[in-house]
Formats: C-alpha cells, sequence, structure tokens
C-alpha cells in the first residue's frame, strides 16, 4: 500500500495583517509559493480578529497561544500541546516581542522535532535597539546617537544634546519624530503606556529611507539581500508601496552585518541614505518584515529558504534579482462566518 | 560636449524613466525621451541640439536654453554620470 507522505507542517506566527501588519501572512505566502512538496501551515495567533486566522488558502489551522509576557514555559507547553496533535516540523515566530521566549525553548522544541533557525541571544541582543550605537561604534557602521531613558525629566536634556527634531521610539515597535519638548513628552508618554520602559531617543537623520530584507545562514553568509525603497508610507511609517532597488553599497552593508555578526535566520535593516551617501543605520528587526513576500516576486524566496535551511537543507546563496518589482498592499474587507469568530474564541482553535 | 545617462537607467519609448538605484521613476514627454535616447546612444550634445533645430520650429538660443535646462533637471535628479 503507498501510504501518501505527509505534508510538511510550518507554524507561523505574526498573522495581524492589519495597518501596522505582522509578516505571517507575507511570509506563509512565500512558503506555498516556494516549497514544492505539500505544507500544512499551523498558524499561532495571539488575538481573535487576526486576518491570518480566517483568509483563505493561508492556515490550514490556526492555535490561540500565550503573549510572551507569559514566559518561555508557558509558550513551551503550549507549543508541546499542539505539537502532539500536529507534528509541527517547522516553527517561524515573527515579532521581536516574541523572539526572546523562541530562542530560549528553541533547543527544547528541537528535541520534540521542531526545527527553527533563529539567531542566538547573542546576535539578538548585539542589535537591539538599546545596543546598537555601540554595535555600530564596534564595527565602524553609522547609527544615530540615542539615549536611553527611564524618565520624562530626561528629555529636556537630550535637546540641549541633540536639538530637535528627535527620535523618539519603544523599546520594540513605533517611533515617534517630535519637533518640540511638547511633542517629545507625548510620545514618551504614549509609547512608554503601550511598550513599557526604557524609551529610546534617537538623533534625527535626514534623508531616504531604504529597507533591507536579508537572509543568514548562521555561518556568515549571505543567502539572499533584497533592498527596498518605500513608495508610500502610511501614517504608522509602514510601507504600503515599494520597490526593489540596485545598489551595491546596500548589499555591502546587509553582507558586513551578516559576517559580523554571523546571523542567523530573517532579518530586516532600516536604513537612512543622507544627501552624502552615508547609510546610517536605524534599526535592525530580528524577523522578517511584513513586505517580505517582495522577496518572492523578486525571485528570491526568503521564507522558503528559512525552512529548507531550517529542515537542515544547504541553500546556495542567491545571485541576481529583479530590480524595479514593486508591491502595493491593498485593504480587503473579508466576510467571516460569526461561528468561525466564536469558535476561535472560544475554544482558541480553529 | 557629451552628456553621459547612467547606464542602469531604465527608460521607454513613451517617456518613463526609472533609476533602480533609488527606486525614483519620472515621467517626460516625448521631446524629453528622444532626448534622452539619444544620449544614450552616445550623441554629443551639439548633435542633439542640431537635431532638435531639425525638427522644431524654435531658434537656436531657444533650443540651447531648454536643453541646458533639461541636463540641468537630469543631473539634479541623479541621472547622468559624474
Amino acid at each position: 500500500m503507498n501510504e501518501e507522505k505527509r505534508p510538511l507542517v510550518i507554524a507561523v506566527t505574526g498573522l495581524n495583517a492589519i495597518d501596522s501588519p505582522g509578516p505571517g501572512v507575507a511570509v506563509v505566502r512565500a512558503i506555498r509559493e516556494g516549497i514544492t512538496m505539500p505544507v500544512r501551515i499551523i498558524g499561532l495567533a495571539y488575538e481573535n480578529l487576526e486576518p491570518g486566522i480566517y483568509m483563505d488558502s493561508i492556515c490550514d489551522k490556526t492555535y490561540q497561544i500565550s503573549y510572551p509576557a507569559a514566559g518561555a514555559e508557558v509558550l513551551y507547553n503550549i507549543i508541546k500541546g499542539i505539537h502532539e496533535k500536529e507534528h509541527i516540523d517547522v516553527i517561524i515566530p515573527n515579532f521581536d516581542a516574541e523572539l526572546y521566549n523562541f530562542i530560549a525553548i528553541a533547543p527544547r522544541l528541537k528535541e520534540l522535532g521542531i526545527n527553527s533557525f533563529l539567531p542566538d541571544y547573542e546576535m539578538f541582543d548585539a542589535r537591539d535597539k538599546q545596543n546598537l550605537y555601540a554595535f555600530g561604534q564596534k564595527h565602524n557602521l553609522f547609527v544615530p546617537e540615542d539615549k536611553i531613558i527611564h524618565s520624562i525629566d530626561s528629555l529636556a536634556m537630550i535637546n540641549e544634546e541633540y536639538g530637535y527634531p528627535i527620535v523618539v521610539k519603544g523599546k520594540y515597535y513605533e517611533a515617534v519624530v517630535a519637533y518640540t519638548l511638547e511633542q517629545a513628552q507625548k510620545a514618551f508618554y504614549k509609547i512608554s503606556a503601550k511598550w513599557g520602559l526604557p524609551i529610546i531617543v534617537q538623533q534625527f537623520i535626514n534623508g531616504t529611507e531604504i529597507n533591507i530584507a536579508a537572509l543568514g545562514d548562521g555561518e556568515g553568509n549571505a543567502i539572499s539581500i533584497i533592498p527596498m525603497r518605500k513608495m508610500y508610507i502610511t501614517d504608522k511609517g509602514k510601507a504600503w508601496a515599494g520597490i526593489t532597488l540596485d545598489d551595491e553599497a546596500y548589499l555591502e552593508l546587509a553582507r558586513k552585518f551578516i559576517a559580523v555578526t554571523k546571523w542567523r535566520g530573517g532579518f530586516e535593516l532600516e536604513i537612512m541614505k543622507t544627501a552624502n551617501n552615508e547609510l546610517y543605520i536605524m534599526e535592525i528587526n530580528p524577523r522578517f518584515p511584513a513586505w517580505i513576500y517582495l522577496s518572492a516576486g523578486a525571485g528570491q524566496n526568503q521564507p522558503a529558504s528559512l525552512v529548507k535551511m531550517a529542515m537542515g537543507e544547504k541553500v546556495e546563496p542567491f545571485t541576481t534579482y529583479d530590480v524595479g518589482k514593486l508591491f502595493i498592499r491593498y485593504a480587503w474587507d473579508m466576510i467571516v462566518d460569526v461561528s468561525k469568530f466564536q469558535q476561535f474564541s472560544a475554544f482558541g482553535q480553529l | 560636449m557629451n552628456v553621459m545617462i547612467k547606464k542602469n537607467i531604465a527608460t521607454n519609448e513613451l517617456g518613463f524613466v526609472f533609476n533602480p538605484a533609488t527606486g525614483d521613476s519620472f515621467s517626460t514627454n516625448l521631446t524629453a525621451a528622444t532626448i534622452i535616447r539619444l544620449m544614450k546612444e552616445g550623441k554629443s550634445l551639439n548633435d542633439i541640439k542640431r537635431g532638435l533645430l531639425d525638427i522644431y520650429e524654435a531658434d537656436k538660443t531657444t533650443i540651447e536654453k531648454d536643453l541646458d535646462e533639461f541636463v540641468n533637471t537630469l543631473k539634479e535628479n541623479n541621472l547622468l554620470t559624474a
């Protein structure tokens, strides 16, 4: 008797395809296109209105998981419970805030047979917003000066040092450009209420914003690098449209970052290119960006490559990609029966 | 004098110009598209001026002034080689 081949089971977080989107839906879309064998996608969601739970052809099954604040042990037990039913082969976390827990439990998940492809704590911490300036100094990279503050009173002193505007940033997400002390104070309260302390205050750099999505193999090699310029930016600073670029300087910067950190997995460099062609690293996100489907569209499917590497396959570095390839995001109203919403809300799975 | 459009600049006959290094794109009129095409073919500014004088009913001074302005626009938008 021919037993049908079991599909590759891949669990993915970040299904909140909203105005400030998580990357999960884009990651799943890229995987479904780039992996030739049958795949079964297990969505891992935090909230019951994450659109990816209900979208056709995204998740085969979705489970609710605990918020990062619940800790690594709780997360491990939930994933283990899901694994007993679903036999997960690969897990891809897509949020900054959850990565710490996922890195912590990665070896134990591996023992269960769940593969991941994540940076270690040393890599993860090196690019943390709070350590980024020191990282830049150490590796001779342009990074704007910043100050880590725990009190709103510190804002007045920063004004004397940097002058306005300044960028007020949360430890995980959100950044506001403040042109006055009052705007900076307002941003401090708003962001700290949402993401907690500390707040990072960064020197403002004027220029063109460039984003680079890349994938490192953990041995210092770049498997894929796709630079993109945002063409349309939402009021939350998110790209609503973007285009792939051809400039060796961006590729070189990403290669250097991967070489010095030996980065393992996907990441995004947020760059500001000044009028003098200096490339300032504004932020390094330790996971795929929400626009990662563009990597597949441009010929370097980073999520599919990550899955292959997580499964132990040797992936050769990509050498070319399509320049001038655009992504244009759109909003789409799904009609969902309340029973599905009820099912997920009440039982934590759909 | 030769003015060179950067090699990687993409153009089409309808006047669409794309700079793949910056992501900037422009729409030009057909005259500008013709000038860019001639530049890409390696024609000198003098050749281009002569060609424009043959096509358009305008005096030499006006053609020279307009062409200079257009070259400056290309330069400002980072489309010419240094």
